[in-house]
């Protein structure tokens, strides 16, 4: 009988550490991704568009998933602009990663986004981190919601978990934020129409002006 | 005793298997370890909840259930009792209808084979074969004959 309780005992304490190393070995999916790259590489991508390529305006903002002003911008601005400048082929809109240091999980965000980009789901996990900004007010660990979002955005999770797991974009986001930094960028989102720093209001009606005075200054 | 004995390891490596996938459903661990894939997809469809419930939920009370019993029935006043054998039995068929239930969704409704269920599947069965066998055994009588009186 005691030899039992002696073997249920070896058997339980085996699983435990088999169930720990496999729970570590599952967060340690996205570590890459997670921190900033050991090097970084130039390797030709300037972001997600979204809109006409003939469109006579670019707009370039600079974002950080993790800033509540931009999930603000996301999720109040966007649909309007979305309607009245990128639908109607005045506005081409570009996204660039400008994770903020103060911001635990920005890069990852960013790298998460990346992942379904590389799916051709980028703008659906964009919306998707900032419409469910509230795993941005935890303070936990949000791979797991960010693989619900990936999910929910049409990505497929085995191709996603990889694309975590290596941390293929950390460098190329790194590029995103030194390439802000260069161009003055001092807060997010921080925009750039055609080039120029945009100063003015952060709201649809203001973006429109800006965008026509814009066009109307190439004719 | 011996069956108990198994019943309760079984029951144990059951217990952690589906607390990983529980653990897993409420966020803690990251990436499942499936090799296939498949854990997501059936992790990821409207059958991963019964009743509202995280599956996993089910296995973890259900295999908690099984190896508190079966340990409780390995001690010396219960060795002699047969209702903890029949009780044993009773848990493992329900733990082995839920099992079939969910391997039957898995083949043939979700079209994903998840490992870590399989696994599970796996011990409940080892579970119940084990259970069923010491209930009929309990159920026909004492195996061993009755003590011979001479005339």
């Amino acid at each position: 009988m005691n030899r039992f309780y002696v073997v249920l005992g070896a058997l339980a304490v085996a699983l435990a550490l088999t169930l720990f190393f496999l729970l570590r070995e599952g967060n340690e999916g996205s570590a890459a991704a997670a921190a900033p790259p050991p090097a970084v590489v130039d390797d030709g991508f300037r972001g997600y568009t979204l809109g006409s390529e003939k469109a006579p305006v670019e707009v370039t903002e600079y974002g950080d998933f993790e800033c509540p002003a931009c999930a603000g911008f996301a999720t109040l601005q966007m649909p309007t602009i979305k309607e009245q400048l990128i639908t109607t082929g005045k506005v081409r809109w570009r996204y660039r990663d400008y994770p903020l240091p103060m911001h635990a999980y920005s890069r990852l965000a960013a790298h998460a986004a990346q992942c379904a980009g590389e799916q051709g789901k980028f703008w659906e996990m964009h919306d998707q981190l900032f419409y469910n900004h509230s795993w941005a007010q935890t303070g936990k660990d949000p791979s797991y919601l960010f693989r619900d979002f990936a999910r929910a955005a049409g990505a497929d999770l085995s191709r996603y978990d990889a694309c975590m797991k290596s941390g293929r974009y950390a460098a190329r986001i790194e590029f995103s934020r030194q390439e802000g930094e260069q161009r003055l960028v001092d807060g997010t989102p921080t925009f750039y129409i055609n080039g120029v720093k945009y100063i003015g209001r952060n709201n649809s009606d203001a973006f429109k002006a800006a965008v026509d005075s814009a066009i109307a200054r190439r004719k | 005793m011996r069956h108990r004995q198994a019943i309760a390891l079984l029951a144990l490596v059951g217990f952690f298997v589906a607390l990983y996938l529980w653990l897993h459903q409420i966020g803690v661990g990251g990436e499942l370890k499936c090799g296939t894939g498949g854990c997501d997809t059936v992790q990821a469809s409207r059958w991963a909840r019964f009743l509202g419930i995280p599956v996993a939920t089910y296995g973890l009370v259900g295999y908690a259930a099984i190896l508190i019993v079966a340990l409780a029935a390995l001690r010396p006043a219960a060795l002699a009792r047969r209702e903890p054998t029949l009780m044993l039995a009773a848990l493992a068929t329900g733990g082995l209808l839920f099992t079939l239930y969910l391997t039957y969704l898995e083949l043939f409704v979700i079209h994903a084979i998840c490992r870590w269920c399989v696994a599970s599947a796996v011990i409940i069965t080892s579970i119940w074969i084990v259970a069923a066998f010491a209930a009929i055994a309990v159920l026909r009588g004492p195996s061993s004959p009755a003590p011979r009186t001479d005339p």
